[in-house]
């Protein structure tokens, strides 16, 4: 890309209005990405995602001094964030020896991580086997099954503590013949994002960020990211997003208060948390997809939902959030139910609910 | 009617963690009614402010999806198996 421009240029104030862009006055501040051309392995795909500026959905909703940016990590070959733990903790593990010819890769998870083991592990030689419980979505299942992974499936009612019941049964049967990567517990999970989408982040806004905001599953996005971006600036603040009740819709996200507590999740580290609703998640969604044409996963949802909460509450600022990934394989989920009668609108009526509290 | 409501993990901490609770109704309505009283604050997490079934939970009535059937209003009879489930895996 040619284009060098030394600051963000900011849109038009019309634009924001909702009146149609001008294609040929689109400012593309991605000119640092530089897209790889061409790859010997999908593991050279892993990463260099975009950021995408959110500012038709929160037009005259955030001060003007502030700018929200998405980094659309739906853009990585697996089609998720989880790419880059994934190829992580699997380089990690053959360096170490762990992960050798003859081994099988086999983890607890209930979704993208599963993906993303399973297409690793496919160019890399290795067979992948996945526990998750039953009422995964079925696209879930179907991808990974089509990258030649195995699934062995819990109980639903048991939850993801089912799946890694299941898998600890499962490697207590054959130690010898598991690699598992153990995504809650591995610090190559954090260490994946501290080396690779906190100098994206800080590349791609030229150090100009200043909140980063991402949804909690297994930590590892907040915890790398947030510890790159402090150590680059310790006045960057970082905050973490996770579902307002343990019985929530949020695919991917942990409600930390009834959870165990993944081993690499530090909330020390953290400058704050925000708790999100799940219908609310659901709703912008929908926003998303008719207002900025973007459609993603509820975690991204809860991200943006959080990522404006935070927004309304400063003056000015840099803010980047985390888009998981895309929306596609929540097609057949609970997600869509009723979303017919979603109106535009009803974004203004749900800012108004967080006015009251 | 008396029905069997069978209780996934994170709903257990109305039910002090047993996973299987009796419940009475003629409706699923009127079930998560009755459990709303056996378990304070079972139906904030199942219901809507409306009365409608959340969006993100999933209720099966002998194994089948009340939403194909008669939504909140579904008839229960005499024995039947009620599953409560979360539209995703979460906990951990």
């Amino acid at each position: 890309m040619a284009t060098t421009s030394q600051s963000f240029p900011r849109l038009p104030a019309d634009v924001n209005r909702g009146a149609p862009t001008d294609v040929h006055e689109r400012v593309v501040p991605l000119d640092e990405v530089v897209p790889v051309g061409r790859a010997a392995s999908v593991l050279d795909l892993v990463g260099n995602t975009p950021l995408l500026e959110i500012s038709r959905l929160t037009a005259g909703l955030i001060p003007a001094g502030v700018r929200i940016f998405a980094k659309l990590e739906g853009f990585n070959p697996g089609g998720s964030v989880k790419d880059r733990p994934a190829k992580k903790m699997l380089e990690v593990g053959i360096a170490e020896g762990k992960l050798k010819p003859g081994k099988v890769i086999l983890d607890s998870t209930s979704g993208n991580t599963g993906i993303a083991l399973a297409m690793l592990g496919a160019t890399l030689g290795y067979p992948v086997e996945l526990v998750m419980p039953s009422n995964v979505s079925r696209e879930r299942k179907k991808i990974v099954e089509a990258y030649g992974a195995k699934i062995h499936f819990s109980d639903p009612m048991e939850g993801s503590d089912g799946a890694i019941i299941m898998c600890r049964k499962l490697i207590a049967q054959n130690p010898e013949r598991y690699f598992k990567p153990d995504q809650y517990n591995n610090e190559a999970n954090a260490l994946a994002h501290f080396e690779t989408t906190g100098p994206e982040i800080w590349r791609q806004t030229r150090g100009q960020v200043t909140h980063f905001v991402a949804a909690i599953g297994t930590g590892g996005t907040v915890m790398g990211t947030g510890r790159f971006l402090k150590s680059k600036n310790r006045a960057i603040k970082v905050i973490a997003v996770e579902p307002d009740d343990a019985m929530h819709g949020l695919e991917g996200l942990k409600h930390m208060a009834s959870s165990i507590v993944p081993g690499i999740y530090h909330e020390k580290e953290l400058d704050d948390k925000i708790q999100v609703g799940t219908e609310e998640a659901y709703e912008m969604v929908y926003a998303l997809g008719q207002t900025e044409g973007i459609l993603v996963g509820q975690s991204s949802g809860a991200a943006i939902i959080a990522t404006l909460k935070l927004a309304r509450s400063i003056r000015e600022g840099t803010i980047v959030t985390v888009f998981c990934d895309f929306g596609d394989k929540y097609l057949s989920t609970n997600l869509w139910i009723g979303w017919q009668e979603w109106r535009p609108e009803r974004m203004q009526q749900v800012i108004a609910k967080w006015k009251n509290k | 009617m008396a029905v069997r409501d069978r209780v996934q993990t994170q709903r257990r901490r109305f039910t002090a963690g047993v996973d299987e609770v009796p419940a009475d109704g003629a409706s699923i309505k009127a079930v998560i009614e009755d459990l709303e009283r056996r378990h304070p604050g079972m139906r904030e997490r199942l219901l809507d402010e409306k009365g409608d079934i959340r969006r993100f939970v999933n209720i099966y009535l002998n194994g089948d999806d009340v939403r194909f059937l008669d939504a909140i209003n579904s008839k229960v009879k005499d024995g039947d198996d009620i599953s409560i489930v979360p539209a995703i895996a979460g906990g951990r």
